[in-house]
């Protein structure tokens, strides 16, 4: 399998990243690098292994229905790049 | 025939409740609505590098008990799952959801039809997951402003399989939901403040055919009443496009409720690709045979169970039974009524009439009532025992009661003075002698003038100064004047 320049545009968009030309070919080179070593990964034969989706065992780590206190409303808004009193701030989303 | 007649729409509902927890889905952070923006926020709400989350034992177990309310399967094996999709009320760049695993599989949702059957609608699965932050877009304002408050509070989405077949369906649908999840006491149901939300998937395809049409998705509906406007729209705009010749694009789409109309959202959002995979962070959840058992056990009665009990054990019509257990509260209190009276249609009566119309006069809610079920029901038996007549009870009674709620209806009656006389012994007397001063009038009766009875009745009311039984008096009044010779 290999990546080209629209599967990493894609990517890009799904990541809401932009890269000039220059770090595009950077990037189709670079994730065809990781392909190439899952193709590696891919020979082991893994027929009768079930997937791994966590690393350990335990289940039902349960807490209580109850308050924890968090953040105070000025740490939260501490390292946002752009705020107010209240809110955090973000490039308008709708056009 | 008209064109609505050549085709069948077909509907599929998601449904999103955000659950009453205290504390949010994975973090201890309030659940409450309406606090102070971000002052409900912690280093998970806000993903930090290296927070890990930690699922809400609450929020699972209000999962399990509507799959048990719908009659889901309930999954023994439970994954939580990653959506992936950047947005900047979702500081982590992804949903935790469930994908694979969902807690409940089918199940469900009985409603009524017009024609006054019912029919079940089959639901696909519900699911847990996590809100996301508040987006506020101000007019004029350059930025978003973003509230995290939300962001993390439990959800659950019950999805419907295609299986609403009008408008009609879906507003029945949604009201059955919602009546479920109040009733459970997991979500308190409020479209207008978006605490239940519904998205609706409609096609629509000619009648007899066995392959469904392009399907729309359509939001932004904020109550029951939108998503019917909503649906209604989208099937004439379908059937519109199909009778042009053109096809149906497979799309999302806004509702507009000033306009009615629905709107398309097409944007670059289209193209998401959510890529799921398993949530690393959260442990699987195993539900026994112990944990379920206790969740089952723990149920409040249902909505159709009520409204069977109310018809067959109470013997109510099936009208006095739907609107008693239209809200749970009022539902429960009719039932306290009933455990002290036997008179189950004449509490209805009381509970329906009077009751509600206090209630909604003054939008109060039940737990403020001030009269007791105990105090309703011994007014019932003053009633039913003939010490007041029906009209006393609810004219000058009741309202007493609301006044003086802890005082007994005996008590305001004898204040008022209005017990009235179902002693024969006392109203033997005044027939008597209401009879015996009236001989012509009598004689009148007697040669066929049946009309005149009223004549008497009211000599007789009068001078019991109204206390009088009025049943039993006129039972007397014609044993009197048959039996005069």
């Amino acid at each position: 399998m290999s990546i080209d320049k629209e599967t990493i545009q894609k990517i890009a968009h799904l990541a809401r990243l932009e890269f000039n030309e220059e770090k595009e070919a950077e990037m189709v080179k670079s994730m065809n690098r990781i392909l190439d070593w899952m193709e590696v990964l891919n020979k082991v034969d893994t027929e009768n292994v079930k997937p791994l989706t966590h690393m350990s065992a335990e289940v039902n780590v349960l807490r209580v229905d109850e308050i924890r206190p968090g953040l105070s409303h000025q740490e939260a808004l501490l390292n946002a790049p752009k705020k107010d009193s209240d809110y955090f701030r973000v490039p308008k989303v709708l056009e | 025939m008209s064109l609505r007649d050549k085709y069948q729409p077909v509907i599929g509902l998601e449904v999103h409740c955000q659950m009453l927890t205290i504390s949010k889905a994975f973090v201890g952070d309030s659940a409450e609505f309406g606090d102070l923006p971000n002052t409900n926020v912690s280093v998970i709400t806000l993903a930090h590098p290296g927070a890990l989350p930690k699922a809400n034992k609450t929020a699972v177990e209000f999962a399990m008990k509507i799959g048990l309310a719908c009659g889901s399967e309930i999954s023994r094996y439970n994954e939580y799952a990653r959506k992936n999709y950047y947005y900047p009320d979702l500081p982590k760049g992804y949903q935790i959801t469930q994908d694979k695993h969902p807690i409940c599989i089918g199940g469900k949702v009985k409603i009524k039809l017009n024609d006054g059957s019912y029919r079940e609608v089959q639901l696909n699965r519900i699911h847990m997951e996590e809100d996301a932050g508040k987006s506020i877009h101000i007019d004029g304002e350059t930025d978003t402003l973003v509230d995290y408050n939300r962001a993390g509070v439990p959800l659950i989405e019950m999805v419907s399989e295609p299986d609403l077949f009008s408008s009609d369906e879906a507003y029945q649908f949604l009201t059955e939901v919602r009546k479920l999840v109040r009733y459970l006491e997991i979500c308190d149901g409020n479209m207008e403040e978006g605490s239940l939300r519904c998205d609706a998937n409609i096609s629509v395809m000619l009648k007899g055919s066995k392959t469904l049409g392009k399907k729309v998705e359509v939001k932004n509906m904020n109550s029951i009443r939108n998503v019917q406007r909503a649906i209604e729209h989208e099937i004439d705009r379908q059937i519109d496009q199909l009778e042009k010749g053109e096809t149906i694009i497979s799309e999302t789409r806004t509702f507009d409720a000033g306009t009615g109309k629905t709107a398309s959202m097409r944007t670059k959002e289209e193209m998401n690709d959510y890529r799921y995979f398993p949530e690393p962070d959260l442990q699987p959840i195993i539900v026994s045979e112990e944990w379920l058992t206790n969740i089952r056990s723990a149920m409040p009665p249902l909505p159709n169970y009520l409204l069977d009990k109310f018809q067959k054990q109470y013997g109510l019509p099936e009208y006095d039974a739907y609107v008693l257990t239209d809200n749970k509260e009022i539902a429960l209190f009719f039932e306290e009524i009933c455990g002290k009276t036997t008179n189950y249609k004449a509490a209805s009566n009381w509970v329906m009439g009077p009751v509600k119309s206090f209630l909604n006069e003054l939008t109060l809610h039940i737990k403020d009532y001030p009269v007791t079920p105990a105090k309703l029901a011994e007014l019932i038996e003053l009633v039913d025992s003939r010490k007041v007549s029906h009209t006393a009870a609810q004219q000058t009674i009741y309202p007493e009661m609301l006044i003086s709620p802890a005082k007994t209806p005996l008590q305001l009656a004898k204040e008022l003075n209005i017990l009235q006389d179902s002693n024969s012994d006392s109203l033997l007397p005044i027939i008597k002698s209401v009879l015996a001063e009236m001989p012509a009038k009598v004689a009148e009766y007697r040669g066929g003038k049946k009309g005149i009875l009223g004549l008497f009745m009211g000599e007789v009311m009068r001078r019991s100064k109204g206390k009088a039984d009025p049943k039993l008096a006129s039972e007397l009044v014609i044993k009197e004047l048959d039996s005069i010779e």
